[in-house]
C-alpha cells in the first residue's frame, strides 16, 4: 500500500480509533460480557452508530425482531450510497463483497471524493485496501475501548448519552448536508407521535413507519404540484 | 435463551441487518436507481431517521417528573447543538455533551 494511498485515511483514522473506544467503553460499562465480543462486533457488524445502539438493545434485552428492525433501519441511509456506487464497484470480483460489506459512512465519504488518476481496476484495488485500512482502525479502538472500560474502575453511570449526542451530531450533519429543514420535523413529530401513543418496545418502529408514510405522502403531493391533477 | 446464546444469536442479527442495507441496491436496484420516488426516500429519509432518533432517545434520558423538567438531559443536548454549530467536531460535541450528562446524572443537580 503506497504512502499516498495510507495518508487518505488518515482522518478516518483520528475518527474511528475514538469512536471505536468511546463504543467499547460504553460496551463493558454497559453490559456484563467479555470484552472481546465489542471487537467481535466490529469485526462482524462494523457501523459505529448501530453498534452503539445494539449496547441499548442489548441491555434492554430486545427481542430479535426488535434488533433487526431497528439495526436495519438506522443503517437503511446506506441503502443509498450503494445506489452511486453500483458503477465504481461493477467488475471488481471477489473484493465486491468485502467493499459492499465495508460500506459504513466514513468509507463512502472517502471512497466517493478520493481523486482517481489510476486505471479502474487499480483504482477498485485501492478502494478495498482503504476499506480494510478502515476497519482495521474501528476494530483496534472497539478492543482498546473494551479493555480499558473493563480494568480502569470509574463511575460510568449515564455515559449512554454518547448515543444521543452521536444522533444529534448526524442530525446536524443531515441538515447542513440537505439544506432542508422538513425532514427534520416530520422524524422529530413522528417520534413524539410514537413515544405519545405507543410501549416503549414499539416506538422505534413506530416512529420510523410515521415518518417514511409522511415522506411517501409528500412525494405524491410534490408529484401532483409538479404535474398537475391526475385526468381520467 | 442464556447469556451467551443472546449475545451471538443479536450480533449475527445485527450483522445480517446491516449487510443487508448495504448489498440490496448491488441485489435488485440496479435498474431502478433513477427512480424518482427513490431519489426522494433517499434524499429526505436518512435525515428524517436521525430526528426521530433523536427525539425518542432524548425523551428516555431525561427525568421528566424531577421538578427541572428534563433540564437534566435538554442542557447537555443543548451543549451538544452549540458546540457542534461551533466548531463542528463530532468527536468534541460528542465527549462534551456525554461528560456534561454524566456530571449532571451522579451530582444528582436536578433531581431535587
Amino acid at each position: 500500500m503506497s504512502a499516498a494511498l495510507f495518508r487518505q485515511t488518515l482522518p478516518i483514522l483520528f475518527g474511528y480509533l475514538p469512536l471505536g473506544m468511546a463504543f467499547g467503553v460504553l460496551f463493558t460499562a454497559q453490559l456484563d460480557y467479555a470484552w472481546w465480543y465489542a471487537p467481535l462486533m466490529g469485526v462482524t457488524i462494523f457501523a459505529g452508530a448501530g453498534q452503539i445502539l445494539g449496547v441499548s438493545l442489548i441491555a434492554a434485552g430486545a427481542g430479535m425482531l426488535e434488533v433487526f428492525v431497528a439495526m436495519f433501519v438506522l443503517n437503511a441511509r446506506h441503502l443509498f450510497y450503494g445506489l452511486s456506487l453500483l458503477g465504481q464497484f461493477r467488475g471488481a470480483g471477489w473484493r465486491k463483497i468485502y467493499l459492499i460489506f465495508g460500506l459504513t459512512d466514513e468509507t463512502y465519504s472517502l471512497l466517493t471524493s478520493r481523486p482517481r488518476p489510476g486505471p479502474k481496476a487499480e483504482e477498485q484495488r485501492n478502494d478495498f485496501l482503504i476499506t480494510l485500512c478502515n476497519q482495521v482502525y474501528w476494530v483496534v479502538g472497539c478492543a482498546v475501548g473494551a479493555l480499558l472500560g473493563d480494568n480502569v474502575a470509574f463511575d460510568s453511570t449515564g455515559i449512554e448519552f454518547a448515543l444521543v449526542a452521536l444522533f444529534i451530531v448526524l442530525t446536524i450533519e443531515q441538515y447542513k448536508a440537505l439544506g432542508e429543514q422538513f425532514p427534520l420535523w416530520t422524524g422529530a413529530l413522528a417520534a413524539a407521535v410514537a413515544v405519545t401513543l405507543l410501549p416503549p418496545a414499539h416506538q422505534l418502529i413506530g416512529a420510523v413507519v410515521l415518518g417514511t408514510s409522511a415522506l411517501l405522502v409528500q412525494y405524491r403531493w410534490r408529484k401532483v404540484a409538479t404535474e398537475g391533477p391526475a385526468r381520467g | 435463551m442464556d447469556n451467551t446464546t443472546y449475545i451471538i444469536a443479536f450480533i449475527a442479527v445485527a450483522t445480517a441487518a446491516t449487510f443487508l442495507t448495504r448489498v440490496i441496491p448491488f441485489l435488485f436496484l440496479s435498474r431502478h436507481h433513477e427512480h424518482p420516488l427513490l431519489l426522494h426516500i433517499g434524499r429526505y429519509l436518512p435525515a428524517a431517521v436521525m430526528a426521530l432518533l433523536v427525539v425518542v432517545f432524548l425523551l428516555r434520558s431525561a427525568n421528566w417528573s424531577a421538578p427541572a423538567f428534563g433540564a437534566d438531559a435538554l442542557i447537555p443536548c443543548a451543549l451538544v447543538v452549540i458546540l457542534h454549530l461551533w466548531r463542528r467536531n463530532a468527536l468534541l460535541s460528542i465527549v462534551a455533551g456525554t461528560a456534561a450528562y454524566m456530571a449532571i446524572q451522579q451530582s444528582g443537580l436536578f433531581n431535587l
